[in-house]
């Protein structure tokens, strides 16, 4: 058996009840692993309608045929399930080292079933599975959690939990691995906290078995190259990690400010990365082999502690009009404890400082810190009310389109089927735009990070403000998105690897015949199979849109000034390519082509 | 003779800060560029005036440039 282990774990948190399963080679290789092969079983064995925080959700742990292996980035894992934020799929994508060693216990894949009646954990080592009380974790931070849990089960065992916001339900809640690493986006903490389960702790002793070992070290040395060559990968990201984006995005214009009342600040160099360098940066923060290294580790007051990446530094820094970079690696740091998603935490701050601004949320519905544009006190304290639910926290903890709703202004919330949009304003780079617009998961960038092409030139630069070829990049990037992610790699691979790399690496691992081509069919048909999901979970077509804001209201100032993002002519297109109706669903004839019916 | 500012990032910022301006006759992105000891080669994005920019562009009073080396990606 080669990259895959063919066995999937199959628990039911209620009866305690442990399966084996034969993983279908077959079914892996055509959805490749991860993302794919995750959305594949949630489409088989749950029904889209289902309410994502019931029981008859599941949790699937999905990692991909290259995690665990030698090659660059190896090790991520994907958490698939029913969103409870958007009620789409939800497939949140994790580095570090805890999905490598989920691999190394000799599964695929873990489908969680049901709920515990009591808080509970899971210790796996190899073929031993046990369920203990999480009673006395209940309620504990995700370090502290982590820590007991190494201190229980050994310094080497890896430890995935999540921290009080999952456990209240928060629909920002994150999964958390090795205390920093989240599964971050689309509300997935909050269903493995509907399910009673705290925490998964893996260690295990299997390796991954390669079809053409000489080939795969080949490959790898290739793509090492490739990597290190690379002025983004071997250079870039080592050096300042995502953060260096602040003045990238920002000296474009396209940089959201206030809840993207403006798209430019002129002070933004306070909390770029530069500046954490200079000021915090104590070392570089890896994942499992990874040659990029892009993860910061930093100190505040004699604390170290992990550091933010670019969309975080903007969340809580210029789009809730802050410019105090130690608040903002606190609140950093505080996301990561209480296990909160930092893109839509930040965001939901903001556009609660928006309606207070408007006066729609009325001051005495404030205990504590003002929440106001600019106010540094307010970060951390209204990040940690959101996480318990205290006070205007529980308005908080729905995310920004349900808070805004509340008070009759849905528009407010910056946000794509209900998730948070992250840092890069669409009306200064068109592309983003559309990506944002149809991404799968809600308000994304990772789904197409047509930044890529649109700002920093690779593969090759293509103008931000035209319309021309946008269709075509976004929907080349979030196919090629999709396979990467069912892999195991990072993404971040991307800006230095193509399609070819990534078959040539897959097929010495797993001893398929991927071409760039079918890398690129592959995550078209995990796209399609989405975009299924979504439909039949009653997610209209017409969500594929941006908040009105974006389309209507020009940027006031900076380089991009006077635009709007211009969705209604890149949309047809898009559908064209993808082979759907102009109303944006996918055809029987194309769902055909692509294997899906 | 025209003042042009550099915004300078990341590693540019080395031993010359964070901007610099510089006063020439009618210059191009390139004269600019080689004022302060930067070849284009060095350069992965430029920006005129928060626009995509070219080496050959010529400057015009008021117009300023950011400049990166290849850095990026989130
Ligand atoms: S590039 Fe960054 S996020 Fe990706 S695997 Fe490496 S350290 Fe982790």
């Amino acid at each position: 058996m080669y990259g895959y282990h063919g066995k999937i774990l199959r628990i039911n948190l209620k009866t305690q009840e442990v399966k084996v399963e034969t993983l279908d080679l077959d079914t892996a290789k055509k959805f490749i692993g991860g993302r794919g092969l995750g959305t594949k079983f949630m489409m088989d064995e749950v029904d889209p309608k289902v309410d994502a925080l019931s029981p008859e959700n599941k949790l699937m742990v999905v990692t991909g045929p290259l995690t665990g292996t030698a090659t660059p980035t190896g090790g991520r894992y994907m958490v698939v399930t029913k969103s409870p934020l958007t009620g789409t799929i939800a497939s949140s994508n994790s580095g570090g080292f805890w999905g490598a060693e989920l691999k190394f216990c000799g599964y695929d894949m873990i489908i969680l079933e049901d709920k515990s009646e009591e808080p509970i954990y899971l210790n796996i080592v190899d073929d031993k599975i046990e369920f203990k009380s999480a009673k006395h974790l209940w309620g504990k931070l995700v370090g502290e959690v982590t820590d007991e849990l190494q201190e229980a089960h050994g310094a080497k065992a890896r430890v995935m939990t999540i921290g009080p916001a999952g456990e209240n339900l928060s629909l920002l809640a994150a999964i958390m691995n090795e205390k920093d690493r989240a599964a971050g986006r689309s509300g997935v903490g909050a269903v493995m906290g509907s399910k009673n389960l705290k925490a998964i702790v893996v260690k295990g002793s299997n390796k991954v078995g390669i079809h053409d070992p000489e080939a795969l070290k080949a490959v790898f040395k290739d793509s090492l190259k490739k990597i290190r060559e690379n002025g983004v990968t071997g250079e870039g990201l080592p050096t300042y990690g995502t953060a260096v984006l602040v003045n990238i995005i920002n000296e474009n214009g396209a940089y959201p400010v206030n809840n993207f009342q403006e798209s430019y600040d002129p002070e933004a160099d306070k909390i770029s990365g530069e500046s954490m360098k200079e000021d915090y940066l104590v070392r570089k923060n890896p994942c499992y082999r990874c040659p990029i290294a892009c993860g910061r580790w930093v100190e505040v007051d004699g604390k170290q502690m992990a550091g933010p990446e670019y969309e975080t530094l903007w969340a809580f820094g210029s789009d809730c009009g802050i410019r105090d970079l130690k608040e903002v690696l606190l609140a950093n740091d505080w996301c990561n404890e209480l296990g909160l998603d930092t893109i839509s935490a930040g965001t939901t701050l903001a556009a609660a400082m928006e309606l207070r601004e408007l006066d729609l949320v009325k001051a005495e519905e404030i205990e504590g810190q003002p929440l106001e544009f600019g106010n540094v006190n307010a970060i951390v304290e209204w990040t940690k009310k959101m996480a318990y639910r205290e006070g205007f926290g529980d308005k908080l903890a729905e995310g920004s389109y349900r808070l805004c709703d509340m008070y009759g202004r849905p528009d407010l919330s910056m946000s794509v089927k209900k998730q948070e949009l992250p840092a890069y304003d669409p009306r200064g780079i068109q592309g983003q735009g559309l990506q944002y617009a149809t991404s799968n998961r809600g308000g994304c960038h990772v789904r197409g990070y047509l930044i890529s092409p649109e700002i920093l030139g690779l593969p090759e630069k293509i103008d931000k403000n035209a319309l021309d070829g946008k269709a075509f990049w976004a929907k080349a990037f979030q196919d090629l998105t999709a396979s990467i992610d069912s892999a195991g790699l990072c993404l971040f691979t991307s800006f230095a690897l193509g399609a070819d790399d990534y078959a040539a690496l897959i097929n010495a691992v797993c001893g398929t015949d991927h071409t760039g081509d079918t890398i690129f069919a592959a995550g078209e048909r995990i796209w399609n199979i989405e975009k299924m999901f979504n439909l039949e979970s009653g997610v209209a077509p017409s969500e594929d849109k941006l908040p009105r804001r974006l389309l209507e209201d020009a940027i006031p100032d900076g380089p991009s000034k006077g635009q709007v993002h211009q969705l209604d002519k890149l949309l047809p297109e898009y559908y064209e390519l993808r082979g759907w109706t102009k109303g944006g669903i996918p055809t029987d004839e194309r769902l055909a082509e692509l294997g899906l019916k | 003779m025209i003042k042009i500012e550099v915004r300078l990032f990341a590693t540019f910022r080395n031993g010359r800060g964070k901007k610099v301006f510089v006063e020439m006759d009618q210059p191009t992105v390139e004269d600019v560029l080689q004022s302060i000891n930067i070849t284009n080669e060095e350069v992965a994005i430029l920006l005129v005036n928060g626009q995509d920019g070219h080496f050959d562009q010529v400057l015009i009073e008021g117009d300023y440039l950011s400049i990166f080396p290849p850095v990026g990606g989130g």
